[in-house]
Order: structure tokens, then sequence, then C-alpha cells
């Protein structure tokens, strides 16, 4: 049985009205995660990036979530209080849609770490430097369920499921169990 | 046209690519040049390395609309890596109003953008014989067909130039129509900013370029990270100390950090009754009252989306402003009021016609002088009815009549888009009292005081950066009434250069023998121009926004923190005295070169009316004085004795050459005045 176990949710709350577009997120970010530290800067290595279009009031800090190998389906557009925003103008991923999130020299996915590499950080730098409160940085605990265990068989189930479809893989139980 | 040039076996630059563009339009070929890490140490980089371009390379005899004029986009030193406000564009050329150097600024997201792509400064020379844009995307670097983008605006073009190219993260600077057209005042606009001063949007049009997109994906890199980054940090505390406490006793726009908070701020009562209406003639003492500030509020918080910074800066200077039925546009500053106040309107009609100039590409200060220079002129019987067929018969409609004869250079706008100075001579008649308002044939901010203030005679008399906000800052415009006020804020003022400032200050009293004109005394007066002019010469070596720095009394950037920042992030070892001689050494080359054009002692004077209480024994003795104290001879020209200290021997050896100097200690030759 899982048992009741506390985890920290890390969350960086972002407030696009009070964005001005300075991009020092940006700066600060691929300064940190350079190796060595700080030892330069590239806007299109940050973790996070401002996606923003003035003339459109568009301000929208996103930050670098899960790599995906394959896009979704379809797209989404959202329009809030009258403003149209980019096409997946709020989502996270390093995806094959667009060239967000990915460092430049090698393709490789970006994705967010809190700043949690060595020596971690009180808060994510991003916030830190956000002088404008856009970013702000918030702390709590949860009651999470530990997570159970998967065996060998399991593990092996859950991939073909992946690769094929939960669907499929269920048939062909069923087939193999009809056969038997 | 496209290059690609690998990059191999060159040393590790720091903080600046070290590599330029060269691009001739002429012949459409396209160059990436590394640059000498010499003359980095030398000029450190931005305004420095700019003009040592301009010395070695354009003959002192160029006419500005010549393909032998260079127009140099250079980036700061700093900028693009993650000290905060590093983001100034340099723009250089030779000016079609003043003849001599211009290097008018932008901040924005350009210079950080040329960084990352891999390079420190676009360099154009000659001129394409259609309508082209550079389009500069890491090493490939294109001339592109812009004949579609003829007449239109410059947000415009920006916005056309990212949408064709797919590129939304491309960094745009363009000219509007008054660029294409060669008008004086036409300014090259990017965004939120733009290089407005001295006409350089004049020449990119000559050059027959819309517009530079730039996107980067490279890298920056800074010689001693750890270092660097505490200083940093330490600027960015230092802007959160200020904002929880700004200077007392000052006017608001002095008061806090950044360019002055115009966009931000609804009590306009101290520029409107201070700062002169019309063609810089009228002070409106009882102007601002209730109504007033409630009706321009309503129209401020009404069009004003959003306060909006430049790249890696917290201050929010600038705005989105969406006028009703207009294309969006962003603004800065003092423009706000300078079209409202010119045509003696409201901010409505301010924010209305900045909507339409912006997208035109046009100086946001000298454009509307001009403009109530023309209508003084009209009003004096100067310009009659035959120059101006169809003008509409109401201010504000002249307004918008006259802006668009200017832009297009139709009729009457082909003489005013010279410029005041430029324009009274054509129009003769006695028009030529009515440009009054210039220094160096250039506009400038409508301010007419009473007593002459001998720290703000030298800087308007000597400055080539042509605009006041330019060279003042670093000391307080006037005395403050009593010690302990006085007292106050020398007690946390770290940032001079020399505790004996602190007591020049504590000493200057409002009124008495230690008052204007007399005290500051000369040479104090020297003193504390010198360093006022050095703050603002490093910062545009450094591309650090002067709202961060040389324009404020009390700023994050200072002589004290400036040399390990370059140290540490260029690796360049640098002290107090290193960095001192640098900005001196940049200074005395800007003055070179326009010593080298014909500018001379006669061409240093302030505006006639710009105080009512004038010295003229005391103006000249300060003169003399500071030209002293700079090194320089009694008609402005460096020493033989200053440029060697300088290392700028070759600028000595060209005088010589010249007869600017004669080989006999390097005094002056026979000079014609200018």
């Amino acid at each position: 049985m899982a048992e009741n176990k506390k985890r920290i949710i890390k969350t960086i709350k972002i407030d696009v009205d009070k964005c001005n577009g300075c991009r020092a997120c940006e700066v600060i970010c691929s300064a940190f995660h350079a190796a060595p530290k700080y030892s330069g800067n590239n806007p299109e290595r940050s973790r996070i990036r401002v996606i923003r279009d003035p003339l459109r009031d568009i301000y929208v800090p996103v930050y670098a979530g899960e790599y995906t190998a394959a896009e979704c389906m379809g797209r989404d557009k959202y329009t809030i209080d009258g403003k149209e925003y980019d096409e997946c103008g709020f989502c996270r991923a390093s995806c094959p849609s667009r060239g967000l999130f990915k460092e430049p020299d090698s393709g490789l996915p970006l994705k967010c770490d809190m700043c949690e590499d060595d020596p971690p950080q009180e808060k994510p730098l991003c916030v830190q430097w956000c002088l404008n409160d856009a970013l702000t940085y918030e702390e709590r605990e949860e009651e999470a369920e530990e997570e159970v265990k998967l065996d060998e068989m399991e593990t092996g189930l859950e991939s073909l499921a992946s690769k094929y479809g939960l669907q499929k893989v269920r048939d062909a139980v069923a087939r193999m169990s009809m056969k038997d | 046209m496209a290059v690609e040039i690998p990059e191999r076996g060159l040393k590790m630059r720091y903080a600046e690519t070290g590599f330029n563009l060269e691009i001739d339009l002429s012949r459409g070929n396209i160059e990436r040049v590394a640059t000498d890490p010499e003359l980095t140490k030398l000029h450190l980089g931005g305004l420095g390395t700019n003009a040592r371009i301009l010395w070695d390379r354009v003959p002192p005899d160029a006419d500005p609309f010549s393909p032998e004029n260079l127009l140099i986009f250079g980036t700061g030193l700093l900028c693009g890596t993650p000290a905060p406000g590093a983001n100034r564009t340099i723009v250089s050329t030779f000016s079609p109003q003043t003849q001599l150097m211009a290097f008018s600024m932008m901040g924005g997201f350009w210079a950080p953008e040329l960084k990352y792509a891999g390079y420190d400064k676009v360099i154009i020379r000659g001129k394409s014989p259609d309508l082209i844009y550079l389009w500069i995307h890491n090493d490939k670097v294109e001339i592109r067909d812009a004949s579609h983008l003829q007449g239109k605006g410059a947000l415009e073009t920006a916005e056309l130039i990212r949408q064709e190219l797919n590129e939304p993260k491309a960094q745009v600077a363009a000219i509007g129509l008054a660029g294409e057209n060669r008008v004086y005042f036409a300014s090259i606009e990017q965004g939120r900013s733009s290089a407005s001063r001295q006409g350089l949007g004049a020449v990119m049009g000559d050059k027959g370029l819309k517009a530079i997109a730039v996107r980067g994906t490279k890298d920056v890199n800074i010689a001693r990270p750890a270092e660097f980054m505490d200083l940093c940090n330490d600027v960015l505390k230092y802007i959160q100390f200020r904002e929880k406490n700004p200077i007392p006793g000052v006017i608001p726009i002095l008061a806090v950090l950044g360019s002055p908070q115009e966009m931000a701020i609804h009590d306009e009562a101290w520029h409107t009754q201070n700062f002169m209406w019309g063609n810089s003639r009228d002070r409106r003492k009882d102007f601002w009252n209730e109504e007033v500030e409630k009706k321009w509020t309503e129209t401020m918080e009404s069009m004003r989306t959003r306060l909006i910074s430049c790249y890696n800066c917290p201050l929010k200077c600038g705005a989105t402003i969406s006028v009703p039925g207009r294309p969006t546009y962003m603004m800065k500053c003092f423009s706000k009021l300078t079209y409202t106040m010119a045509a003696y309107s409201d901010l409505d009609f301010g924010f209305r016609i900045a909507q339409r100039a912006t997208e035109y590409g046009v100086d946001g200060y000298s454009t509307p002088q001009v403009m109530a220079f023309a209508l003084e002129l009209y009003e004096a019987g100067i310009l009659t009815d035959q120059d101006m067929p169809g003008m509409p018969s109401d201010t504000e409609g002249r307004f918008y009549w006259l802006l668009d004869k200017i832009v297009r250079r139709e009729g009457i706008g082909d003489v005013l888009a010279n410029g005041t100075y430029w324009a009274a001579r054509q129009i003769g008649k006695g028009a030529e009292a009515y440009a009054h308002n210039n220094i160096k044939k250039h506009e400038q901010l409508p301010l007419k005081l009473s007593m002459l203030n001998p720290v703000y005679f030298l800087m308007y008399a000597t400055g080539e950066k042509i605009n006041i906000t330019q060279i003042e800052g670093q000391y307080p415009q006037g005395p403050f009434p009593t010690m302990e006020e006085r007292e106050a804020f020398v007690k946390d003022w770290f940032q001079v250069p020399d505790d004996r400032f602190k007591q020049y200050f504590l000493d200057w009293e409002p009124r008495g023998e230690r008052a204007n004109p007399y005290y500051p005394t000369v040479e104090m007066s020297c003193e504390i121009v010198d360093w006022q002019e050095r703050m603002h010469y490093i910062d545009d070596a450094l591309g650090v926004c002067a709202g961060l720095s040389s324009f404020h009394m009390k700023p994050p950037y200072h002589m004290h923190n400036f040399p390990a920042l370059i140290s540490a992030g260029a690796g360049i070892e640098m002290d107090e005295s290193g960095l001192t001689q640098a900005a001196r050494r940049n200074r005395t080359l800007v003055r070179a070169i326009n010593i080298r054009r014909g500018m001379r002692r006669a061409d240093e004077k302030p505006p006639e009316d710009h105080w009512k209480k004038r010295f003229p024994e005391l103006e000249a003795e300060l003169l003399d004085a500071y030209y002293k104290f700079k090194g320089w001879d009694n008609q402005g020209i460096p020493t033989k004795g200053c440029l060697h200290e300088l290392g700028l021997d070759y600028v000595s050896e060209d005088f010589l050459q010249r007869g600017i100097l004669t080989n006999d200690k390097g005094a002056p030759a026979n000079e014609k005045p200018a």
C-alpha cells in the first residue's frame, strides 16, 4: 500500500500584467546555466523566454518544461480580454513544432530546473532578477502519495503501451488470453 | 548575397565579440572583420571605437551625403553582458545638419542582439542604388530588396520585415519616410527607442538603407564571471535602494532613476510651466491647474497600455501608446510634451501627432520646433499664403500639414526639412532671428532661463553631443536652499570621484556671493563639467544607459565601480585613472574629428536668449579656463602635448600637416574662423 508523504511544490507565479518586457530573466538564466557558471550569457540558452509582441501588448514569460518527441495533434490559440495570444503561446514544451527551448548548438532540449543545481539558490534567479515582480516564487508542502514501484513486467508493459497505445496492448493481451 | 565565414585561430574575447561587419552598399560587398584588441583597450568600444573609425577612414571634407561617409552602428563594450541597462546602440556618422560628427544613441534591444549574432559593429559605406535592408542572422548576412517597403512607417517596416522573414524575435532598426527623403532631423527608430538627434536617419536614407534586422543566438563571454556577477547584483541592489529612497528636494524626474519618467507621471506642472511653448518662446507660469491635470490624466490613462523597458533593465521609461483609431506605437521621455507645447495644444494632440511622427521617423525635439518656427514666420509675414498653399487655419491642423510637407520635402517642407538654421538662411527676409534656439546649427530643448549658470554655460557651449541631457547629470542643477538639506544630500553621495565636489555643493548658495554666476568658481566649474562629461563618455563607450548612470546624481554606475566592471567583464585591466584617461582620449578624439571639420571657438556658444542675464567677460574667462583645463588651446583645438599624453600623436601629425597646429609646441596656425 502507498503511504502518505509530504513533498514540496515549487511554483513560479507569473503576473503578465507586471511584465515590463526587459528579458532580465533570460539574461540571468542563461548566465547561471553557463559552464563555467556565469562565464557567458545567451538568451537562446535560457530556460525562460518572454514571448513578447509589444505592439499587441503580449508579454508572456514561459518556462521550459518537458521535452516532447512529437508535437500535439493540433494547436491552441487563446484570446484573453480581447488579446489574441500566439499559437501554443502558453505551452512549456520543447517541441518539434517550434524553436523554443533548444540549445542553439546541439538542438538538445532545455528544461527549467528551478536553479536547483549546485549551489542551490534560495529562489530561482529569474525571480531574483525580476525587480518588477512579474515573477514571484512560492513554496508549499503537499501531501503526496508515494509512487507505487512497478515490477519488471509492468515496466515492460508500460513501454509497450507508450509505443503502441494501451488499447492495442489490451487487445493483444485479450487475444492472447482467448488462445489459451 | 550571403557570406559565411568560420572563425578559427583567434584569441578569446570577453564582453565584445571581436568582429565587425563591414558592408559596402555600392558594391554589395559584405565582410566579417576581426578587430584589434588594442583598440578596445584604448577606446573601450561604442562611441570610442566608432570615433576612431571615423577619424581613420572618413576624409574630413566628406559630404555627409556621399558614399565615403560611414554610418556606424556600434554596440557598447558591456552590451549583451548581464550588466543591467547595458543595451545602447551608438550610431555615428557625419550630420547633414551640423556638418559635424553625429553620435546619437538608442536603447531598446538591438545592440545586445547584434552581440549575440557575433558582431560589435555594423559599418556601412557606399550607397545602394535601390532601397534595400540588411538581414543579419548569426553568420548569415544578406542585402535584401526593400522596394516594397518604400514610404512605409518605421514601426510598420519593422513588423513587415519580421513577418516576411518569419522571425518574430528579430530586432529591427528602421527609417520612415523622413529618412528616405533625407530630412535633416530624421531619426532611426527601433521599437520603443530611437537615435533621433543630428539626422542619422537622413544618412541612412541617403545610403538607400531602409532597415537593419538582426537575430543572434551566440554567447557573449565574461572574463571573470563570479566577480562580474557580484558587481551586477550590487547594481541591482542599489537600483532597489534608490526606488525606495528618492532624492528629496529635486524635481521628480531627477529624484528617481531612469530616463525622465514622463510615461509614469501625471503631474506636468514643472515641464509645462518652466519649459517654453511655441517656438521656444512663451513661458506659461499659470498653465497647470486641476482641470488640465484631470484632462491630461484621463488622456494618459486611456491611451497608455503598459510601461515598458529596454533590454535587461528594470526601469520602465517607455510606454505603449494606443490612440483610438491609430496604430499602436511606443513613446518615451519628453517627446510626450514637445508637440503639445510647440502647438499650444493638449496631451491628446501630442499623443496623436507623435504616432504619425514616429512612423515618419523624425526627432521629437527638433521637429515640433521647426513647425512652430514656420508658423512664427507665417504670422510675421515672412512666409505667406503662397508658401503655404492649402494650409489649414487651426494650429493643430497646421502642424499635421507641415509635418506631411516636411517628411515629403514638398514645397516649403523641402526648406523646413533642413532644420531651422538652414531653413532660415534659405528663406532670408529676417528669418534668421526666428531660428533662435540652436547650438552648432541644431535645435535645443525649449528652455529659457534667467541667471547664467557657469557650469551649464560650459556644457552648452562645448558639448558635442548637441543635447544638454547627454552632458548634464552628476552634479545638481541648482543649489539647495538650506545647509541642512545640502548636508543630508552629500551624506551618502559616494559617487563623487573626489570629496571636494561635496564641498563645492555645500558652499553653493541660491543668493549672495556664493551663487551663480560667480559660484561655482571658474576652476570649480571646469572640474564639475569635466566630471559630468566624463561619465557620459564612459557610458557611451560601454553602452550603459545614462538613466542608470551619468544622467543621475546618485546612480548605481559610477566612477568607482566602472573600472571593476570593465576588468571583470572584458578582461581589460582598468583602474580609475586608466578609465579617466580612456574617457579623455575618446572625448578628445571626438573633438579632434570636429576640429578637422572646421569647428572652432566661434561655434561654441549657447543661444543668445538662453539666459536673460549674461556675463560676456565671465563667459570668455570660463571658456578660456575650460579649454586650458582640457589641454586645448584658446580655439578649442587639442594641443600637441595633450594629444601626446593620450596616445593620439597621429592626430597632432595630421593637424600639423593641415596647418591646424604649427610645429612650435603645437600652437595654432593661422585660423580662419569657422
